[in-house]
């Protein structure tokens, strides 16, 4: 019996010949990453279980991109970030990126991809949900809390269940109203949002292949949120590309073998797509753009690990260009690299930015912001019973700020196509 | 760990994310500080949509107002328990109010090993939906030996799936004891 990609990654990192799923294994972790929000607690675990005077296992692999709650004056947001600054410079950590400084970079999964922290063949662990992003790269990436991410910081290791694998094949040609977004919820409207609990999800297809890093880690981004361990794309032409000038040294490629064992295989034809939201208050509400259009918003929102990166901001100026939002917009790249490719990148003669601008809408510097409501001073937070088109990754009550909100989570296409049409549309009908 | 866990049952439905169990707003606390770490107390369960509050009825609040703690100490939750973020303070905001164990269809994988690593609660599966036979205030019992439930309201007990590999890591209470009980850390 052949084994899949993942099972390979995590045999390697248990310094074993082979594994099934199911069984627990040690895993030895390549990279440690976390944020303000569960940074400061992971600390304090570690000190208090290895000692005041404790090493962390590899200084080099524990990389701290504060992130979620920057632009805001709670004190104790501010306080978190500080202990992290203390901690950078006491540990004399070098990949520690400082808010307020040229080293800032903004949100965790798209600085990990821009920094050369995704290697292929790697095993990442981080104190975020969303760590899974990182599979785009033909690794091993998942989110633990801070008692896990305490033990990495002083072993380098962590106990996981080998899991089963499900496979999405998508073939066919993209269409150019359809996103890596729109696959996703697609998915998540057919398995639901524990359709593939403890499982990895594994990504190929013609139309995989066709799509840019920043895409596919959409797709693995959201892998979570079907209640999956991890979401995986083989490495390939495109990541080793976007390697480039990244990653220095060598890395081992895995692929799965065509004998490998899957718990379940879906295949989609994306010729056949059409885009997709998810209503409130669940990530597998789905629903097409065309049978919600017309539904009354009062906020849009794009940016985030899932839709702030500078794929998503070319598809919303497509949409933008030389057109005024009719609700309250709100911007937000991922990353300070994606702020600085807005100033940069045209789109007939003008800059991302300069189109964002001249269609009203409000933008913010890099940030998680908005996208898990954050203090209430939040840039796009919500309030009261606001109805958000949103291009983030979760819709659950609250999500977004205020309680009485809701969230439609939908690809950067359909937000743009919404601020330009000042209630849902399909973005199809705009292209 | 005791072998018996009993105390009054708060009953919620499926799906309950992290951001119903500690909105994102107060995940900025102090953890380690002791006053500031009854915030997560204070705060659990409140981003639970309030019809949807201590099943069947809903609108009871888990912690009274101006309370630190809950008066249940037993969740009984439905398919999904935890789903969403890797956010520990979930469990720890449980724990702090004073949950011992969640009794749940099923969970999300974060929510699960963070309640067994971190030693905040015992996170148990069921093979059937509880959170439709038992109510909000009713008083049970959990035999950890029997891996059983009794709904001491009514005299009924129900089985519990067993905590199979992490058995010893609850007993144990978290991972770190669990490594230095068995060699892997220094005592």
């Amino acid at each position: 019996m052949g084994m899949t990609i993942t099972e390979k990654i995590l045999a390697k990192s248990a310094g074993k010949s082979r594994l099934t799923p199911g069984e627990n294994v040690w895993l030895n972790v390549d990279v440690l990453m976390t944020h303000d929000v569960c940074g400061p607690p992971t600390i304090e675990i570690w000190k208090k279980e290895f000692g005041q005077e404790a090493k962390i296992w590899d200084k080099d692999k524990l990389v701290i991109f504060p992130d979620h709650y920057i632009f805001t004056a709670n004190v104790h947001a501010n306080r978190n970030v500080e202990m992290l600054r203390t901690f950078a410079k006491e540990q004399n950590l070098k990949n520690y990126y400082d808010p307020g400084t040229e080293r800032y970079k903004g949100v965790c999964h798209i600085a990990l991809a821009e920094e050369g922290f995704n290697v292929p063949g790697t095993v990442l662990f981080g104190t975020d949900s969303h760590t899974c992003t990182s599979g785009a790269f033909g690794m091993f990436s998942t989110g633990v809390g801070n008692t896990d991410a305490a033990f990495i910081m002083g072993t380098g290791k962590i106990w996981e269940k080998v899991p089963e694998s499900i496979k999405f094949t998508f073939n066919g040609k993209m269409p150019d109203y359809l996103t890596a977004k729109d696959l996703i919820l697609q998915i998540l409207g057919d398995i639901g949002t524990d359709g593939a609990t403890y499982c990895a999800m594994e990504f190929d297809g013609e139309a995989i292949e066709s799509l840019s890093m920043y895409e596919r880690m959409t797709l693995t981004n959201m892998a979570i949120e079907t209640g999956a361990i991890s979401g995986i794309i083989a490495f390939d032409q495109v990541t080793e590309k976007f390697l480039e000038g990244k990653v220095k040294g060598n890395y081992e490629v895995f692929k799965s073998d065509s004998d490998a064992k899957y718990l379940k295989t879906f295949t989609y034809d994306v010729s056949k797509l059409r885009p997709v939201v998810a209503a409130p208050h669940s990530p597998d509400k789905r629903a097409l753009a065309s049978e919600v259009k017309g539904t009354k918003v009062t906020k849009c929102y794009i940016g985030s690990c899932t839709g702030g990166k500078i794929t998503d901001f070319r598809f919303a100026a497509r949409v933008l260009h030389g057109n005024k939002v009719k609700v309250p917009t709100f911007i937000v790249p991922g990353s300070t690299a994606v702020a600085k490719m807005l100033e940069e990148e045209t789109f007939e003669g003008s800059t991302l930015k300069e189109i964002f601008q001249s269609a009203g809408c409000n933008i913010a510097p890099p940030s998680c912001a908005a996208c898990l409501g954050g203090p209430i001073d939040t840039f796009g937070r919500s309030v009261d019973g606001d109805v958000v088109v949103s291009t983030t990754n979760r819709n659950f009550p609250g999500r977004m700020g205020s309680k009485n909100a809701g969230v439609y989570l939908a690809s950067p296409l359909t937000v743009a196509a919404t601020a330009v049409n000042g209630s849902l549309a399909d973005p199809a009908e705009y292209m | 760990m005791n072998n018996k866990i009993s105390g009054r049952a708060y009953v919620l439905g499926d799906n309950i994310d992290t951001d119903q169990i500690i909105p994102a707003e107060h995940l900025v606390y102090s953890t380690s500080d002791e006053e500031e770490l009854k915030n997560y107390g204070r705060f659990a369960l409140t981003g639970v949509p309030p019809l949807q509050a201590g099943l069947p009825e809903g609108r009871k609040p888990f912690v009274k107002e101006g309370d630190f703690t809950s008066e249940y100490s037993v969740i009984i939750g439905g398919s999904n328990f935890g789903c969403g973020s890797s956010r520990e303070h979930a469990p720890l905001a449980l724990n702090v109010a004073g949950v011992k164990a969640v009794v749940a269809e099923s969970y999300a994988r974060i929510f699960y090993r963070n309640s067994v690593d971190g030693g905040f609660l015992v996170p148990f599966e069921t093979p059937k939906k509880l959170n439709e036979v038992i109510k909000t205030g009713d008083e049970v019992e959990i035999d950890l030996g029997a891996n059983t439930i009794t709904n001491l309201s009514d005299s009924k007990t129900y089985s519990l799936n067993s905590l199979g590999s992490v058995y010893d890591i609850v007993m144990a209470g978290g991972i770190f004891s669990y490594a230095r009980k068995t060699g892997m850390l220094a005592k």
